[in-house]
């Protein structure tokens, strides 16, 4: 058996900001902004976050997967909305993974990710790592231009791999380049060109070349070289440096995306393996108080992968946002008038949420075993009105069906941190419906018979208490156009 | 089938607050001006009622939990008291526990009493009811007029309508309250409005616009009740009694079942059904002479129109522009403006359809007089969300006819 990776998928959220809506608003602060204001950089809606995002991109690599066969859950990021709760605890069950199943939280570096993949490619059963960053800036930062939100996963095991690990090498170093401390809200980042010179140039090479000897490959053989790093042609000069051609170097997506930090240099592999070619190898580099090198190479079991989005399909999945105040509302950069219908208290009943996980966090809803008749939530009597039967139900997942509108509306009365609130009910073909809220959607897009897919989101934020619920909501589905 | 209790119970008095923005008034205040009307037009005193109901929605806005406001409010001297909620239908609710319990022969004369002060929230529109624990985790932060506009879309869909023929025949409705409110002193809303007001409206919920929704209100409506024998020993001639009452619950049906489209109120078709068996009614159309309906939003009255089995499925558009409904109509609808235009205190809203029906029916409305005295009316009082919701139906008519 070999081990290396059997499966990933990615997600980037729909919402891309124009970069020049951030420089034009600032050009009277710091006019320098103009020059960064190209492309534009992936902004999670009001209702994503690293948690809702990770379990995105895991349902993307897990397509066609069977999940029972995962052994473990490493979620890497360094904007884990909360401290003191399993974050990766909330991902397992989203996508109702084995209860046997490990979980980790893996923080504190840029290089989360990358460190992740390869204590489980270092083998401890069938493993997912899924890495995601919704970096936090302050307004008007070169950081707020350069970082993107997005998330990757990996699915890591033995079997038949579509890349297999050759060699990896990693090198510890208290370089702080920036940090972000339990304090501070921000970071604090020091100047770019001493990050470039003393940090990527001295580290990386070396750790680049251990990693190639255990291979015993040469630099030369690197068919794709992914290194994040937001400053340009550092990856370049890295590549230049360690010997590895400057056509290997890949595109990190500054572009149409932006950095997504602790998950950039798994969102880089995951494009690079949707372009690969059986034989390919792969180095990718995690830069953060040191440095991991990986290779792979790809495997002929790429060209069977089932079809999913992926980077390149939620690249696609689009909309351009121009409005900046939207971004900087999203991100309680600025505090803003909600009125005062967004003072309704829901409460954080955390052992009704307990009690309640299966229907509120798995999306998982019942069937009858006498009638056959689904439904959602489950109930202890059938819905069926000519059924009723007691205590029939077995657990009956919903959240990969597709449902349709059944009726709608665009509601600007109820609060909403993204107003219209646009809901309605959504009905399942094979049985079972609900009035769910609706993401990523468009109050021009709403139609009776619109196809709607299931997306774990932010369900609502007690602010009093600073918690955050998580339910599901319907998005358009797409047809199959723009996958991977 | 039961019997039923056609007959059986007859109003004694009525009174009705001037429903509004009622700056000056506590919850109590509103009582008590309802009831005094009431406690005249009965020609009683408090000391003779044996029983009493209140009904109020939104407690946490004013009055608190449990009926001991009621009890204080009108000094009732230590009897039965009880609060009922039963979201916007909480009013016929009130109205049915005293009616069963005269028609039981458990109280003679029985008081039900409905109020909501709900301007003392500090904004516009109704406020967000509590949903309970679990519901927080997975309903959408829906709001009235959000959830009764999707009635609108899953019409449209199931009849192939015209989003513009649907938008046109609610603004008629809008347009038809409003010109009936204008005769009514006691509407919270009396201005005359036009269609292309209601067309050009800012959008509150698609396709809902700000005309299309019912006023919020304070108010309060107050119903005594008794038994035909002993209100002719006090004197009462020209009785009005109760033809039938019936309520309809959703059981998580239509939230959950694919049986139901979207497009109507299952609840309102079966409690409809279900109250002229009681009353006797077989041909609704013909026999109802006056109607009173939960207006909540101008789609709301348009899709009952058909669940009330008077209009046709698929017709309700058609009727509404031909003025079937109009005050000069068939079957006026809203004769003294109904929640859109006299306002929807909610406790208060099922005893004030009642109130109306109750002085059309003596001949003591007014401005707004129907000529023909009506013999048989219908309430109809919704509360919840089409998807999921509480249905309440009185037929009131002429006792004896």
């Amino acid at each position: 058996m070999t081990i290396g990776i059997l499966a990933s998928g990615a997600y980037i959220p729909r919402l891309r900001l124009a970069r020049r809506a951030i420089a034009e608003t600032h050009s009277w602060l710091n006019p320098a902004l103009k020059g960064h204001a190209k492309g534009e950089r992936a902004m999670c809606n009001w209702d994503e976050d690293p948690v809702t995002m990770a379990v995105e991109a895991a349902r993307d690599a897990l397509t066609g997967r069977d999940r029972s066969s995962i052994a473990g859950l490493h979620l890497a990021s360094t904007t884990f909305p909360f401290l003191d709760r399993l974050n990766a605890g909330i991902v397992a069950a989203a996508l109702d993974l084995p209860d046997e199943a490990s979980s980790l939280d893996i923080a504190a570096t840029q290089r989360a990710a990358t460190s992740a993949l390869a204590a489980a490619l270092a083998g401890a059963g069938e493993t997912l790592i899924v890495a995601a960053e919704q970096r936090r800036a302050k307004a008007a930062s070169p950081i707020e231009m350069a970082a993107g939100d997005g998330a990757a996963a990996i699915v890591v095991g033995e079997g038949e791999p579509i890349a297999r690990l050759l060699a990896s090498a990693t090198h510890t170093a208290d370089f702080v380049d920036h940090y972000r401390t339990a304090e501070s809200t921000y970071d604090y980042q020091w100047e770019e060109r001493w990050i470039r010179d003393a940090g990527y140039m001295r580290i990386v090479p070396p750790v680049i070349g251990r990693c190639l000897d255990r291979a015993g490959l040469k630099a030369a053989d690197v068919k794709t070289f992914c290194m994040p790093a937001v400053l340009p042609k550092v990856a370049n000069a890295v590549a230049r440096a360690a010997g590895i051609p400057d056509a290997a170097v890949r595109d990190n997506l500054h572009a149409e995306c932006g950095e997504t930090g602790a998950a950039h240099p798994l969102v880089m592999l995951v494009a690079a393996l949707e372009t690969a070619k059986p034989g390919d190898r792969i180095l990718v580099v995690g830069f953060g108080q040191g440095a991991d090198a990986l290779l792979f190479e790809v495997t002929e079991a790429i060209a069977g992968q089932p079809a999913r989005l992926g980077v390149k399909g939620h690249l696609a999945r689009r909309r351009e946002e121009t409005n900046y105040t939207k971004f900087l509302a999203f991100n309680d950069t600025i505090e803003i008038e909600r009125g005062m219908r967004a003072e309704v208290d829901k409460l954080t009943p955390l052992s009704a949420m307990w009690r309640n996980r299966e229907t509120v966090t798995s999306f998982i809803g019942g069937r009858c075993k006498v009638c056959g008749t689904l439904q959602f939530p489950k109930s202890r009597i059938c819905v069926n009105p000519n059924c009723n039967a007691v205590d029939s139900q077995e657990p009956h997942s919903f959240a990969d069906k597709i449902g349709r509108i059944n009726s709608y509306t665009a509601d600007r009365l109820t609060y909403s941190p993204s107003p219209p609130a646009c809901y309605g009910m959504i009905e399942f073909e094979d049985g079972g419906r609900w009035m769910m809220d609706f993401t990523d959607i468009d109050a021009d897009q709403l139609a009776v018979g619109q196809a709607m897919r299931m997306m774990f989101r932010i369900k609502d934020i007690d602010t009093q208490r600073g918690f955050r619920r998580y339910f599901w909501k319907a998005a358009p589905a797409e047809p199959d156009a723009g996958r991977a | 089938m039961p019997k039923g209790i056609r007959d059986k119970v007859v109003i004694l008095g009525m009174g009705c607050s001037k429903f509004g923005e009622r700056w000056d008034m506590d919850a109590s205040d509103l009582m008590v001006e309802a009831y005094a009307e009431a406690l005249t037009d009965a020609a009683i005193e408090t000391k003779q009622i044996d029983a009493a109901w209140l009904a109020t929605a939104i407690e946490e806005q004013h009055v608190g939990k449990s009926a001991v406001p009621l009890a204080v409010a009108l000094r009732l001297p230590f009897i039965p008291v009880t609060r009922v909620e039963n979201y916007c239908a909480s009013g016929t609710e009130a109205f049915r526990g005293a009616i069963y319990a005269v028609a039981s022969g458990a109280a003679d004369i029985a008081l039900a009493l409905g109020v909501e002060k709900l301007k003392d929230t500090g904004y516009g529109g109704l406020p967000q009811r509590g949903r309970g624990t679990l519901n927080n985790m997975t309903w959408p932060n829906l709001s009235a007029p959000g959830s009764f506009a999707q009635l609108a879309a899953a019409y449209r869909a199931k009849h192939s309508s015209a989003p513009q023929d649907l938008k046109q025949a609610m603004a008629h409705i809008s347009v038809k309250s409003h010109d009936n409110g204008a005769r009514n002193p006691k509407a919270h809303l009396r201005n005359r409005i036009t269609i292309d007001t209601v067309l050009n409206a800012p959008m509150v919920a698609e396709p809902l616009g700000l005309y299309d929704c019912c006023g919020v209100s304070d108010g309060a409506a107050c119903a005594i009740v008794t038994t035909p024998d002993i209100a002719k020993g006090l004197g009462k001639r020209d009785l009005v009694a109760v033809k039938a009452l019936q309520v309809a619950v959703s059981n998580g049906l239509e939230a959950q079942h694919n049986s139901w489209d979207g497009s109507y109120l299952a609840t309102t078709r079966i409690a409809a059904k279900r109250a002229y068996h009681e009353a006797g009614i077989e041909n609704p159309r013909d026999e109802i002479n006056l109607i009173e309906v939960h207006d909540c939003f101008s789609v709301t009255e348009l899709v009952t129109m058909e669940d009330l089995h008077i209009s046709p499925e698929g017709t309700a558009i058609r009727d509404v522009l031909d003025g079937f409904y109009d005050s000069d109509g068939t079957v006026p609808c809203q004769i003294d403006g109904g929640l859109k235009c006299f306002g929807h205190p909610i406790g208060a809203s099922g005893l004030r359809m009642i109130y109306e029906m109750y002085l059309q029916m003596q001949g003591r409305a007014g401005e707004r007089q129907c000529k023909d005295l009506p013999r048989i009316g219908l309430t109809h009082n919704v509360g919840g969300f089409p998807h999921q919701n509480v249905c309440s139906i009185s037929i009131i008519g002429s006792h004896g006819s």
